[in-house]
């Protein structure tokens, strides 16, 4: 191979091709192909829009989105900022909106996690663990998803009622009202616990950068765990209690037919969590399986021959060049966790798609209540794309 | 290739061997692909291993660094026995480097980045002179002027000198070749080959896989060759070649020239 760098052809331009018109010439071709398709795709546009307003004049449809300052008149059963039936459409939206942030962010979480625990048991050499693995990944992946949407929460709503609640442990109930959990009262002081504690994991993270500088230079590696352990423990704690420790315990309890008290999730969120996580959790399992796969074993062995131990070999070597492949067919997962979520009309969750449609049949404007989940999903999808592609073109390889 | 090309040996007989393998013997399966092997290296020995395709000669050579697992038998390398124990390993593996067909060089890295990962890592060297010794051993094997870009856009040739340079920056007592040149254009050998006989210049202990008879003429103490499992015929590189003993030989060093 020569060497670029004294090559004399190296930053000269190709001379130009003239555009010969010609059937023949490929750019000709191009050219007419890319008019055709841009003609094709306006006019349908055209066609859609202006046979939409015709048609809404027709039947004397209100357009416009007046109606969002209405009252809303709508129950909501699960909401993460205050909203009352007597709240407007607009507030009613956005409690959607967060109901379908809160179980898609939750769910991509706790998939990824459990995705990425089972595809490296898939590679196991453990013979029944490599199998069992397979089987579960089998049979997630070949069940509609709706259909277990609709078993997860035909057993929670088969479970026995208040009063003979599964109770494994103080202040923990398992019911046909859902899962209750025991908590403390929030108060002012644990918001500032809660702020050290996110500054703490910021620390954490900057500590371990100063840490691998420090290493770079003097060749000695350090542990991170003590610093963080300070950081994103001992020092909100110290903070707390220094406030006056306030702790006020809040168990859940029977009274009457429901309980009093403690934390709620709601059957219809756990069936709805359960089943999203359960199912993208057995393909991403596969993705990370492949990913690992992907790289050689002559880079673990490569690796472990300049004495790297098997977890340095893991997280410098194969991990880097397994995520390049598992990125973007998990970015595919993660945006199906997020439209799979509004499957949850069919069980009672009340995400964006259930108000929304409860919206457009109470209002009558559809055009609308469609355009708004539309916005929605598109808004969120967008966002995870961009922000996983940035991540994705960050690790790419460069070659040639 | 005249006798006058020869390097001059610097085996030193009189300290213990740098490898021993006793009785070593290892099945795939029910595959017996070493079948009791003895061989003792010397420090600073240059052995080339050679024998037909499916002989045993990569088994055998990366039994030593414990890519693969012997069954039965004893392997010694530079004073520590091969066992279970990882420490052991850690400690044989840190002294033993190793050239593979495929180069296997790390893709998401620099070659820079390839050459002092080792060394960070391992031998726990700040940066700075990690990579004062990786330009180094890059000057050596003169490609200093592809630090800094990717395996990907380096020639088969340069990749493999890359690999040597990566296995010299964990200073090994011990270098193994496994068929170094066989995945690369014929312009391409002689680079390689040339970077070896630098290296056995130095006094480096060597273990090489290759069929290149003029590398083994030039380099070798000793040739080993092996086949179906078995070391067949050992000895000095002329007079295994010249006057081979045993059939097996024979037929394999007519198939060899024939191909030249």
């Amino acid at each position: 191979m020569s060497d670029t760098a004294i090559d004399p052809r190296y930053g000269t331009k190709p001379p130009k091709r003239p555009l010969r018109l010609s059937w023949g010439d490929e750019r000709v071709r191009g050219i007419v192909y890319q008019i055709l398709v841009v003609g094709i795709v306006g006019s349908i546009a055209y066609w859609l829009f202006s046979n939409t307003m015709h048609n809404l004049e027709v039947r004397r449809i209100a357009t416009g989105w007046g109606f969002l300052e209405r009252e809303a008149g709508l129950p909501i059963a699960e909401f993460l900022i205050p909203y009352d039936p007597t709240d407007t459409y607009l507030r009613a939206l956005q409690v959607g909106v967060l109901n379908t942030l809160k179980v898609a962010v939750i769910g991509i979480v706790l998939a990824t996690i459990l995705g990425t625990i089972l595809g490296v048991l898939k590679l196991s050499k453990n013979w029944l663990v490599s199998r069992v693995v397979g089987a579960y990944i089998e049979i997630v992946r070949d069940l509609p998803l709706l259909l277990q949407l609709l078993f997860w929460y035909a057993l929670l709503q088969g479970l026995p009622g208040p009063r003979q609640a599964i109770h494994p442990a103080t202040g923990v109930f398992l019911s046909n009202r859902g899962l209750k959990l025991p908590f403390f009262e929030w108060e002012g002081p644990h918001n500032w616990a809660l702020l050290l504690m996110l500054i703490g994991a910021v620390g954490t993270y900057f500590y371990r950068r100063a840490a691998r500088a420090k290493q770079m230079a003097d060749g000695q590696p350090r542990a991170i765990w003590p610093a963080a352990t300070v950081m994103m423990l001992v020092v909100p704690l110290g903070a707390w209690y220094a406030m006056g420790a306030p702790f006020t315990p809040d168990i859940p309890a029977l009274r009457g037919f429901n309980f009093q008290g403690g934390l709620t999730v709601s059957p219809e969120f756990f069936a709805l969590l359960l089943g999203l996580t359960l199912y993208t959790a057995g393909f991403i399992a596969e993705i990370v399986r492949a990913g690992i796969l992907s790289v050689s074993q002559g880079q673990w062995e490569a690796a472990e021959a300049l004495g790297l131990p098997r977890g340095r070999v893991m997280n410098l070597v194969v991990l880097p060049q397994a995520l390049r492949v598992i990125i973007p067919p998990m970015t595919s997962q993660f945006l199906n966790i997020t439209k799979n979520s509004s499957l949850a009309v069919a069980i009672g969750y009340q995400d964006i798609v259930s108000i929304a449609n409860t919206t457009l049949n109470q209002t009558g404007q559809a055009i609308e209540g469609i355009a708004i989940i539309m916005v929605v999903y598109l808004t969120i999808s967008l966002s995870i794309s961009l922000f996983m592609n940035w991540y994705n073109s960050k690790i790419a390889l460069v070659e040639r | 290739m005249s006798a006058a090309e020869t390097l001059h040996s610097s085996v030193q007989t009189n300290a213990p061997p740098a490898i021993s393998l006793a009785g070593v013997n290892k099945w795939f399966g029910a595959l017996h692909v070493l079948r009791d092997i003895n061989l003792d290296i010397a420090l600073g020995e240059r052995v080339v291993v050679c024998g037909p395709s499916g002989s045993g000669k990569s088994t055998m050579i990366r039994c030593i660094n414990r890519l693969e697992e012997h069954q039965q038998g004893k392997i010694v390398v530079d004073g520590i026995e091969l066992s279970d124990d990882l420490k052991s390993l850690d400690a044989i593996r840190r002294e033993v480097g190793m050239v593979f067909q495929s180069f296997n060089l790390f893709p998401h890295l620099t070659i820079l980045e390839n050459c002092t990962l080792a060394p960070i890592w391992v031998r726990k060297m700040p940066k700075k002179e990690a990579e004062a010794l990786a330009m180094e051993y890059l000057e050596r094997v003169r490609i200093p002027e592809q630090a800094l870009k990717y395996p990907g856009q380096l020639s088969g040739g340069q990749q493999q000198r890359v690999a040597i340079a990566r296995a010299l920056c964990m200073k090994p007592k011990i270098m193994l070749f496994d068929e170094p040149t066989s995945a690369l254009d014929p312009e391409m050998i002689k680079e390689v080959l040339d970077t070896m006989v630098m290296l056995a210049e130095t006094g480096m202990t060597m273990i090489c896989v290759t069929h290149e008879m003029g590398f083994a003429r030039q380099v070798a103490d000793r040739v080993v060759f092996m086949d179906r499992g078995e070391i067949v015929e050992t000895g000095e590189p002329t007079a295994l070649f010249e006057n081979p003993q045993t059939e097996r030989l024979q037929l394999f060093l007519s198939q060899i020239l024939r191909g030249h």
